[in-house]
């Protein structure tokens, strides 16, 4: 799973009213490379909350991430490869995703985040 | 055995390993896959300015549709309940981020970040209450609720389903219209049993003039330019009861009996001997003429 992903997903449990960010417990990381695509980034920056991208990359061992960041440093070429980088190149492939609210842990294996919730959360 | 895999058993054990295998071996299944995923791509009618949107692919299976959303550039979350379809996905090397979850109990993303969602074939399984905690009506409810939330405004779904009556058609176009979904139901190809397809094309938001519905293909299936005729005909979207309308016409057109078989009918009473048969005049099997 990568960050993109993490970035969008929230508890899903009921009576959970602020499911996000989802707090990671990585046991592995893996790093797959694919194309930079400027565009796309620059799509979803607005989209993304950077506070959680920020702590949900601290927690898959990347660090040079900036504390603040605006849209015009979008058109740097070296934030635009540390940005790519962390939001479709790290994978998150074994760990738990750690729901802040109840602490309710959804196991990630092989890549795929197991988000079944059992039939008293729904 | 029920030919419907709705019938059968829930889609996390009916997509075992046996199953989620013909999905990477059938080239059938492969290609009806593409088509239908181009389709619903189609529908979606995402601005054309070649960027690359985040789509959601409900039901992914084993990554067949995402395959097709990858090719165009897109970036894809996938989400699917049957483990094995996915570990399918796994070893196609797919490119797109797997999810394990149950979309009746909700979606689950953060509002407003989807730029759109397609799903092929995966929403009738909604309609089965396949244990004592499933209510279809509610599961519906949930889904629609949380697509209607996560997708952008103005963003759209199109969903791909293999209905098993009307009823269910009207329960599943329902549920998502009261969720606040403007659009409808895209029958393709109305006119053939095998090729038809319906796609329930919704929009994120109340309707506009950007917001029409998109038209159903009509004709063949693989007859292209026999739907290029068809364009400018307006009844593009046929719904289910205008199909259903029983063809009154047909049982008002009577065969007339003319004048040359009431002269073959003299002929043959004379030949069996009877005598009192009328001579043939000019007024045999003439017309009545039309009074009130």
């Amino acid at each position: 799973m990568r960050l993109l992903t993490h970035n969008m997903l929230a508890c899903n449990i009921k009576g959970v009213t602020n499911g996000f960010p989802l707090g990671i417990d990585a046991t592995r990381v893996e790093t797959k490379e694919v194309e930079m695509n400027p565009d796309f980034l620059k799509h979803i920056f607005p989209k993304l909350r950077w506070e959680a991208f920020r702590a949900a990359a601290h927690s898959l061992g990347i660090d040079n991430l900036p504390e603040q960041v605006d849209s015009n440093m979008l058109l740097d070429e070296e934030f635009l490869q540390q940005f790519h980088h962390a939001l479709l190149e790290v994978h998150l492939e074994e760990g738990a995703l750690i729901c802040p609210e109840t602490g309710r842990r959804f196991p990630v294996s092989k890549g795929i985040p197991n988000m079944l919730l059992n039939e008293d959360e729904v | 055995m029920a030919s419907r895999p709705e019938l059968q058993n829930p889609p996390e054990i009916y997509y075992n390993e046996t199953e989620a295998r013909k999905y990477t071996t059938s080239s059938r299944i492969i290609e009806i896959q593409a088509k239908l995923t181009e389709r619903a791509l189609e529908l979606l009618a995402l601005p054309d300015d070649g960027l690359p949107r985040l789509i959601l692919d409900i039901g992914c299976g084993s990554g067949l549709s995402g395959e097709t959303l990858s090719e165009k550039g897109h970036i894809w979350i996938g989400l699917d309940i049957s483990q094995a379809m996915l570990d399918v996905a796994l070893e196609r090397e797919t490119e797109g981020d797997l999810i394990l979850s149950d979309i009746g109990q909700g979606l689950g993303f953060r509002p407003g970040t989807l730029d759109g969602a397609i799903s092929i074939s995966a929403l009738q399984w909604l309609c089965n209450a396949d244990k004592s905690c499933n209510d279809p009506r509610q599961r519906l409810k949930t889904f629609f609720n949380s697509l209607y939330q996560s997708l952008s405004r103005g963003a759209r779904a199109a969903l791909q389903i293999y209905p098993q009556n009307a009823a269910q058609l009207e329960m599943i176009s329902t549920a998502a219209m009261r969720c606040g979904f403007s659009g409808g139901l895209v029958v393709d190809y109305p006119h053939s049993t095998r090729a038809k397809k319906y796609f329930l094309c919704l929009i994120c938001g109340p309707p506009n003039l950007n917001s029409a519905l998109p038209k159903a293909k009509l004709g063949m299936e693989s007859d292209e330019s026999g739907s290029e005729v068809d364009s400018d005909n307006d009844e593009h979207t046929v719904t289910v009861l205008e199909r259903q309308r029983p063809s009154k016409k047909r049982k008002v057109e009577k065969k007339v009996k003319g004048r040359a078989w009431v002269l073959k009918k003299k002929e043959q009473r004379r030949n069996h001997g009877f005598v009192n048969v009328p001579r043939d005049t000019k007024y045999t099997g003439r017309k009545r003429k039309a009074h009130f």
